[in-house]
């Protein structure tokens, strides 16, 4: 095992480590770094141009997360209320897309969505005469991006908490009178909570960081964290502050996670408790 | 009974149109691919004439070559070091939490951050760039794969049988040889599989850590390249190549990890 912890210190603890002192540099006035301590970048980071990037991508990682889990939630309410041998088989063809390059389901929306494409197309067969609407390039076009290539892991995420769910409980819950909404709310929802936050984390984190949607889906100008970290290190050349910026992903990163910790800590709380309860 | 007849036909619309939405974008890519005139506007007939075109495109081949080259080697590297990581630490049972936290990592840090990371580490060392690079960098994310695979089947194994093989006189490599190596070959197997997939489909790493010059272009590189400059026929018949690929061998990986669970 000590190969693989060398390798794995070297070629990822170092170089974050590396990352992190380089946020506390200055840049150098023809684009290098200069080794001078500062606070600066940190600073720079909550300007209101930058703050309102960071601000941008929680909002958009926020809705394609809350889009993501409702339709996942449903998708996999679905699949467990299917007949017990399709389910390994929906299941199956739910995730197969996740597995397909990521950069190609992407560009499957720009095929979808440009100004000829499949869904102009549509609308001219339905006697649409009027300018091809303009949907890509646009906010809508990243959140249905992300929604898209996320889908398959909540789906995951949410199955697993629901087909281990026992029926009998939700019969109970109807025996005793409850509507089915509120055999929903009360038992199905909060005894599959840890999959839905698993899946939301997921969702949120891969999207708030991401770097490829934006550039494609969004159009060049189009920015968030992920694309402000590439200029800083590819075109602007400003490394310490590309570096305090990576940074505060990572800070964001942790944050969600240890919520969803928390979350899940609640939830199993929450599920002693009614077990408890039941045996009591 | 009606209730339950809406209920059943609720449950199919919401699976009908989850599955519309996850496979119509693939599939009319797909479609086009084999579109003889190859603009999205109009079907003009099925045509292998893309693929054909392909086969002519020096950049793209040498492009799937060099993703040959790093996901071969990085998977054979990472293959070897995570199934040597999982069997350390499933052997010993030591789970510190730095320890987890260690190989957990790889798989929950932003690409961007480690591919910037590795870029900063490989430039202040005055390393040139180039494939090696590349490899040195999917190694981290792959063994970290690796090991989770290979540690999931080593969860249930019953290591007194490896004490019984070493009482018994084998030694260590013969007890690893004939004991621990056929209990976790289809977990290897099916990490290393998962690995060549992920480090095939690897993009915004490889892009930092390639270095200057089209030299170690690799194929997602060439892709994103393509789908900027605007949609062209050829990018439709490569995606539909580069999806069959993936989808084969994690579907393999998939059988293999399955084998596993009926035992």
């Amino acid at each position: 095992m000590a190969p693989a912890l060398v390798w794995l210190t070297a070629l990822m603890v170092v170089p974050c480590a590396l990352v992190l002192a380089l946020a506390f540099f200055r840049r150098g006035i023809y684009g290098g770094i200069e080794y001078t301590f500062t606070l600066e970048n940190f600073g720079l980071v909550f300007d209101p141009l930058y703050a309102g990037i960071f601000l941008k991508s929680a909002r958009i990682a926020g809705t394609a997360t809350l889009i993501a889990v409702l339709i996942g939630y449903a998708a996999a309410y679905a699949i467990s209320a299917a007949p017990r041998r399709l389910q390994p088989v929906f299941l199956f063809f739910a995730v197969l897309p996740f597995w397909s390059n990521y950069l190609i389901r992407t560009y499957a929306w720009i095929v979808l969505l440009n100004r000829e494409g499949l869904i102009t197309q549509l609308l001219r067969w339905f006697g649409y005469t009027g300018e091809p609407p303009s949907m890509l390039y646009t906010e809508g076009a990243v959140i249905a991006g992300l929604v898209y290539s996320y889908l398959p892991f909540v789906i995951l995420a949410c199955y697993a908490p629901l087909s281990r769910l026992n029926p009998e409980l939700a019969e109970a819950s109807r025996d005793l009178g409850a509507s089915a909404m509120t055999t929903f709310r009360r038992v199905i929802l909060p005894l599959t909570v840890p999959g839905i936050a698993a899946g939301a984390v997921f969702v949120f984190v891969l999207s708030i960081g991401n770097f490829v949607t934006p550039a494609l889906l969004g159009g060049g100008r189009f920015q968030m964290i992920g694309n402000l970290v590439y200029d800083q290190f590819l075109t602007a050349n400003d490394w310490p502050f590309g570096a305090a910026l990576a940074m505060a992903l990572i800070a964001i990163m942790l944050l969600v996670l240890m919520a969803q910790a928390l979350a899940a800590d609640r939830a199993s709380g929450r599920a002693a408790e009614a077990k408890g309860n039941a045996d009591g | 009974m009606t209730h339950s007849f809406a209920r059943a036909l609720g449950m199919r619309t919401i699976l009908v149109l989850v599955f519309a939405f996850l496979y119509i974008p693939i599939a009319v890519l797909v479609a086009l691919s084999f579109n003889e005139g190859g603009l999205p506007t109009a079907w003009s007939g099925f045509s292998l004439k893309w693929y054909v075109s392909l086969a002519g495109n020096s950049a793209i081949l040498s492009a799937a070559l060099n993703t040959l080259i790093v996901a071969l080697v990085s998977t054979a590297i990472a293959t070897l070091l995570g199934t040597l990581l999982a069997i350390g630490v499933e052997m010993r049972r030591q789970y510190g939490k730095g320890l987890e936290a260690l190989i957990f990592a790889p798989m929950i840090i932003p690409d961007i951050v480690l591919a910037i990371a590795l870029l900063s580490f490989f430039s202040m060392l005055n390393f040139t760039m180039g494939l090696h690079t590349i490899i040195l960098a999917h190694v981290v994310f792959n063994l970290a794969f690796v090991c989770s695979v290979v540690r999931a089947r080593l969860k249930s194994f019953d290591w007194s049988i490896v004490e019984a093989s070493a009482d018994l006189g084998a030694s260590a490599l013969t007890t690893f040889r004939r004991v621990t190596l056929p209990v976790i070959l289809p977990a290897v197997i099916a990490g290393a599989l998962l690995a060549f997939t992920l480090s095939v489909d690897e993009f915004i790493i490889a892009f930092f850590t390639a270095g200057a010059g089209r030299a170690s272009t690799t194929l997602p590189m060439q892709i994103y390249a393509m789908i900027r400059f605007g949609i062209t026929p050829e990018i439709n018949a490569l995606a539909t190549i580069v999806m069959a690929v993936s989808i084969t061998a994690l579907t393999l990986s998939q059988r293999l990890n399955r084998g596993i669970i009926g035992q």
